[in-house]
């Protein structure tokens, strides 16, 4: 029944936040329809932990481990997001264009009930449109601001991502017909699991090749990652803590999903396409990443890098190697949006998006620069923070799994990025300002957010609740066979 | 021959009719330099699209497939032009597009090649396959996808390249009314809605391009890369 709650919520507090009324009453309402989300998500999220799947319409709209984690996480980061929009939007919009206040929070509401829709429905069909519904609620939010950049980044978004669905669609048809050809089952993900072994292998893998790219252009994964820095950097910064933290995880989680289905015939290699894919985002974003000017472009490269890394995981196959997938997913989505909220406050306190022109950030703004720092070192992997964690455990399991090769070259280009992401931020934040200029202040409501997102992202590094545990294992194994 | 035989035989000759034009109309798109020609081929494209759906329901004797037809039909024949000449003003559309990322009988000999690509990518699919209208549709499908990608990428005006997405999806369309002809109802009208909401979603972020950019040559914008 919660899954139920959990997708009238947003659709509600969409149509409400149109109503004219106070100025107030659309962040409020959002913040209190995501919350509600959040706290609906935490008991499907507890049952799936113990092994029980959250059914609202069998075969329609069920939820099991791997979807209540991708669920959990929507629904954090949307909460924290929606707190971090109230200060964040009333701030770049011009005082008295209440019209363009509240057609934010509509949108907002909608792309949030876009992405809470892919991990809760179970029938594949419609988590393809689930999926492409996520990039056209979110177009009008990525131009937000209007600007010539805005546009532009919006327009290769929409284009490269429609495109993207287009192939994705007819990959998943291809695996409607080879179901309807080996017999009647439901086209869920569970469905195609057991009915994958009887279908013919040059099907599976047609239609694999067909939503690998379709989907991988949504998620960023190289070379179809063109669109990406460009739209995580253009848009108002609590979306890109909606667009990078968990909009990419959910797609990768429709592109996980594939794995046990296509492991029924080892002729597809799909580890090997996982890997090579992953690896190369990973190496491509990590060499990018030097050459930024941009702090949020850098954020938007590592997110390319993160989704290479779990890809990776993924591919390699052993037990505890999805465990670490499962982990990085987790650790990314929380690290991410964190990172985006802190170089919202800072886009807030100084203005500009240039990393060159940001020097000594720590006397201008220093809740601003204090978590610009922990943002880049949670990012970039420096312990206690947990994607060192996750990290650490997916480069153990790679050595353990005799993956010396690819485990080598992933921990060769995790320290590339991390370099690349920690010296910029350094200078940011510790360089010598040219001149002196007075304190500034980031709204109450970032300061909030960034206690609220700092939370997971440090807890998470040094202790792990077993409810979660149990969660994370359970989503793992059913990445498997 | 029987007469059941007689007329399943000339359904298979409408439908093979229908997806040969199909594919013209794909290359057409590809070779039409004004911005309404393309338009026009697109709704003709999605005319045929739903002439395949109607005679392969006949021939299946599946009311489901006539839906198919119908609700093709009404989006994207009736609904999207009407939405995309609404948002636009009417110079978009008499607007010819004189310079293409590569010039006209240079894109149609990779449009053939594509084509052939498309056979070569569904031939192994088809080995077994007895019925001849998944023969026919799926490389047709397959290639009317991989043409309207070409034209995303080739085109420099906005709405061609509208045209050249909301044609790809046309593409697996055409694939779908022959190798998924009883996908869900609801799946069915849900892509429908989706396709218009593409079309909306890109022609009003077309018209705000235009009013803050002052054009629609989205292929010129690049400021936004690596250095």
């Amino acid at each position: 029944m919660e899954l139920i709650y959990i997708l009238v919520i947003p659709a509600v507090t969409a149509g409400l936040s149109l109503v004219p009324a106070r100025r107030k009453s659309a962040p409020v309402l959002t913040m209190l329809g995501s919350l509600a989300v959040f706290i609906f998500s935490l008991p499907v999220a507890f049952r799936a932990g113990r092994g029980v799947e959250a059914v609202a319409i069998r075969n329609w709209i069920s939820c099991d481990s791997l979807g209540a984690l991708v669920l959990l996480l929507v629904a954090f980061v949307g909460f924290t997001a929606a707190v971090f929009s109230w200060g964040y939007i009333e701030k770049i919009v011009a005082a008295g264009n209440e019209r363009k206040i509240r057609r934010y929070y509509a949108l907002y509401n909608l792309f949030l009930w876009s992405m809470l829709a892919v991990p809760i429905l179970s029938q594949v069909a419609l988590v393809w449109i689930a999926v492409e519904l996520t990039t056209l609620l979110s177009v009008f939010l990525v131009s937000f601001e209007n600007t010539p950049e805005a546009l532009e980044a919006a327009w290769k978004y929409v284009v490269l991502t429609c495109m993207g669905a287009a192939f994705a669609l007819l990959g998943v048809l291809i695996l409607y017909w080879g179901m309807s050809i080996s017999g009647k089952g439901p086209f869920t993900w569970q469905g195609l699991v057991t009915a994958s072994p009887g279908i013919s292998p040059m099907l599976l893998k047609t239609s694999f090749l067909f939503i690998l790219i379709g989907f991988g252009t949504k998620a960023g994964l190289v070379p179809l990652h063109t669109w990406l820095p460009d739209a995580h950097s253009q848009a108002p910064s609590p979306v890109c803590a909606l667009l990078s933290g968990i909009e990419t995880t959910t797609v990768l989680y429709a592109i996980l999903r594939l794995l046990p289905i296509m492991q029924a015939a080892p002729s597809i290699h799909v580890e090997t396409w996982f890997m090579v894919f992953g690896l190369l985002s990973v190496g491509t974003a990590a060499f990018l990443l030097i050459q930024v000017k941009d702090y949020k472009r850098l954020f938007a490269f590592s997110t390319v890098e993160h989704m290479g890394i779990i890809l990776v995981a993924a591919g390699l196959g052993s037990s505890a190697a999805q465990y670490g997938a499962t982990f990085q997913m987790v650790s990314h989505a929380l690290s991410k949006s964190f990172c985006f909220f802190a170089a919202g406050s800072t886009l807030l306190s100084v203005g500009t998006r240039d990393i060159t022109a940001v020097r000594g950030l720590i006397r201008t703004s220093p809740v601003a620069a204090v978590a610009l720092m922990m943002g880049g070192l949670a990012i970039a992997g420096a312990p206690p923070f947990t994607v060192f964690l996750s990290e650490f455990f997916i480069l153990k399991a790679g050595l353990a799994s005799g993956h010396y090769l690819v485990t080598g070259l992933l921990a060769l280009f995790i320290v590339i990025a991390f370099c690349g992401i920690l010296f910029p931020i350094n200078r940011m934040v510790f360089g010598k300002p040219p001149e002196l200029t007075g304190r500034t202040t980031v709204p109450t409501t970032s300061i909030v957010t960034l206690v609220l997102a700092a939370i997971p992202v440090i807890l998470l590094g040094l202790y792990l609740p077993s409810p979660l545990h149990e969660l994370l294992r359970l989503a793992a194994a059913s990445l498997g066979r | 021959m029987t007469e059941p035989h007689m007329a399943l035989s000339v359904l298979t000759k409408l439908n093979s009719l229908s997806g040969g034009l199909f594919l013209l109309t794909a290359f057409g798109i590809i070779a039409m330099r004004q911005v309404l020609a393309s338009l026009n081929l697109f709704v003709f494209q999605s005319i045929l699209l739903a002439a395949s759906a109607c005679l392969l329901g006949f021939q299946h004797g599946s009311i489901h497939l006539f839906a198919v037809a119908g609700i093709t039909l009404l989006t994207k024949s009736i609904l999207i032009p009407f939405l995309l000449r609404r948002t636009l003003n009417q110079e978009v559309y008499a607007r010819r597009e004189i310079s293409q990322v590569l010039n006209i009988p240079t894109s149609l000999l990779i449009a053939v090649a594509l084509t052939i690509f498309a056979y070569f990518l569904s031939s192994p699919l088809l080995s077994g396959v007895v019925e001849p209208s998944v023969k026919f549709n799926l490389p047709i499908g397959m290639a009317g996808l991989l043409l309207g990608a070409y034209v995303v990428m080739v085109r420099r005006e906005a709405v061609p390249q509208v045209i050249g997405i909301l044609s790809m999806e046309n593409g697996a369309f055409f694939a779908s009314v022959s190798i998924a002809p009883d996908l869900p109802l609801i799946a069915e009208l849900a892509a429908a809605f989706d396709v218009l909401i593409i079309a909306v979603v890109m022609g009003l972020l077309t018209r705000r391009i235009h009013e803050r950019v002052g054009t629609t040559d989205v292929g010129r914008m690049t400021s936004l890369k690596e250095d």
